[in-house]
């Protein structure tokens, strides 16, 4: 008898456990979709937020990969955000993601947003670091005009002037 | 495992089962440590789920764009060990500034370190992009170009690799599992020395799954395909005649050699590309560009 009511009450905790975990789990669902939809992760080296949404709008906030921004209004492909910072500006969204970079390999920059533990995370992956192993293993490998290639940078100004000159006309949504 | 722990396991079951691949890291992540916390699961079971889960979640899309940005400076590197660089500052300039207004007009005008451009020094008529934003184009393919339009059409072909990511898409699936798995399951543990060699060789394999299928296996015919039709909408999109693509690949049919090591091996031939434009509206081979645009091609381009 006293056996048969100590094994009920072990499977009356075990519900219970089992109901708390159901629980945890849906809450945690739920915060990860409204996280979702209320952060976005910047995911270019500089992200650049800008007083209207178009690449021609002054630049008034720069922010960097891995930073938390919050978005306020979407237009087109453009995002109005506020940044850690307090400043608001539009982003394009491809320079946004959902995902949580803090979270997967990287490198340095991310400091703001990220745990402890998001922080060891950074650094890992192919970095820098793996690129100059990968480099010390392959001697023929001459990045020199890799580097110079990517110092070519042409501002919206250049080519705006650059489709005037040549007399071509975007369509709607094109090129801005 | 008794049968009352499948009954305590199952609503995490149910729920990873129900959440998106990201999420459901993330879920995993906190499930098996309640799981562990409430003693329903031992913790090797808990790593087990952790290993589980994140290894069926991977694919190239979980590489961060830095990540890329490494992978694609690396592939860079390959391709300038096998051609050089054709060192004219204005003939490279102007292939940037033309090439960075279309990107600018994609569907992905931003990119991890953007998007730049570089000619090489070589007769063969080849092109490849890297998952990071190099361009790079032969002088041999530039001569198929008669106009800024045709030189365009090159260019968003170029982007349209890029922006529909075909070069990560390279990389093995299983070659991606291990990487990632070297990277997510060892944690918050600082990487030793032979991680990171793992690592490095993993990054080697990578570089050469994208290389080994730009230089000489060549993308499907589909992704070829696919190129083509964003190029076309993006030429519409800045305002350049979209059949330039057409009279750029008429110019290259003459100028293939067969057997050659170049696009003749890597690409669907001139004739089916060109076919498979048609069926989208596209037939001109007489570009007319303005005056003005002609005029700085000629003087950029006229005797590359």
């Amino acid at each position: 008898m006293v056996m048969k009511k100590g094994t009920r009450r072990k499977t009356d905790r075990a519900r219970y456990r089992g109901a708390g975990l159901i629980l945890c789990v849906l809450l945690l669902l739920i915060a990860d979709a409204w996280s979702a939809e209320t952060r976005w992760n910047v995911q270019v080296r500089e992200g650049q937020v800008r007083s209207a949404p178009s690449f021609l709008a002054k630049i008034v906030a720069r922010t960097s990969y891995g930073e938390w921004v919050t978005p306020i209004q979407d237009q087109g492909a453009w995002k109005k955000v506020k940044t850690n910072a307090g400043v608001q500006g539009w982003m394009h969204v491809s320079a946004l993601t959902t995902k949580n970079l803090a979270l997967r390999a990287g490198t340095t920059n991310r400091r703001t947003s990220a745990t402890g533990g998001e922080i060891a995370l950074a650094g890992k992956g192919f970095s820098e670091d793996v690129e100059k192993q990968y480099k010390n293993l392959n001697r023929n490998l001459d990045y020199t005009w890799v580097d110079r290639t990517e110092r070519f940078r042409v501002s919206p100004e250049e080519m705006q002037a650059f489709l005037k000159r040549g007399e071509l006309a975007p369509a709607e949504g094109g090129a801005q | 495992m008794n049968k009352n722990l499948w009954y305590r396991c199952l609503p995490l079951i149910a729920v990873l089962s129900l959440a998106s691949c990201q999420t459901m890291e993330t879920v995993a992540d906190v499930a098996t440590v309640i799981g562990q916390g409430t003693g329903a699961i031992s913790a090797s079971q808990a790593n087990s789920i952790r290993r589980t889960t994140k290894a069926v979640s991977r694919s190239a899309e979980d590489f961060t764009p830095e990540q890329e940005y490494y992978i694609g400076r690396s592939v860079g590197a390959v391709v300038l060990s096998k051609y050089k660089p054709h060192d004219i500052l204005a003939v490279n300039q102007y292939v940037n500034v033309l090439g960075q207004t279309l990107a600018q007009a994609s569907d992905l005008p931003q990119i991890f370190g953007g998007y730049h451009f570089l000619v090489l020094n070589s007769d063969d008529i080849n092109a490849f992009a890297t998952p990071s934003g190099l361009v790079f184009v032969t002088r041999g393919l530039l001569r198929c170009c008669r106009n800024e339009d045709d030189l365009a059409a090159v260019l968003a072909h170029e982007i349209g690799h890029i922006e529909r990511r075909h070069g990560m898409a390279a990389i093995e699936k299983a070659r991606i599992t291990e990487a990632l798995t070297t990277i997510a399951v060892e944690g918050a543990k600082t990487l030793g020395s032979r991680e990171v060699a793992q690592l490095t060789r993993t990054f080697g394999g990578a570089i050469g799954d994208i290389t080994n299928t730009m230089i000489n296996k060549g993308y499907s015919r589909a992704s070829e395909y696919e190129a083509d039709g964003v190029a076309a909408a993006l030429l519409r999109r800045v305002g350049y005649d979209p059949n330039g693509l057409l009279e750029m690949l008429t110019a290259m049919k003459r100028n293939l050699k067969p057997g050659g090591l170049d696009f003749a091996k890597t690409h669907p031939a001139p004739d089916d590309r060109i076919a498979e434009l048609r069926k989208s509206g596209l037939g001109r081979t007489d570009v007319r560009p303005a005056a003005a645009r002609q005029k700085r091609f000629q003087q950029i381009l006229g005797r590359i």
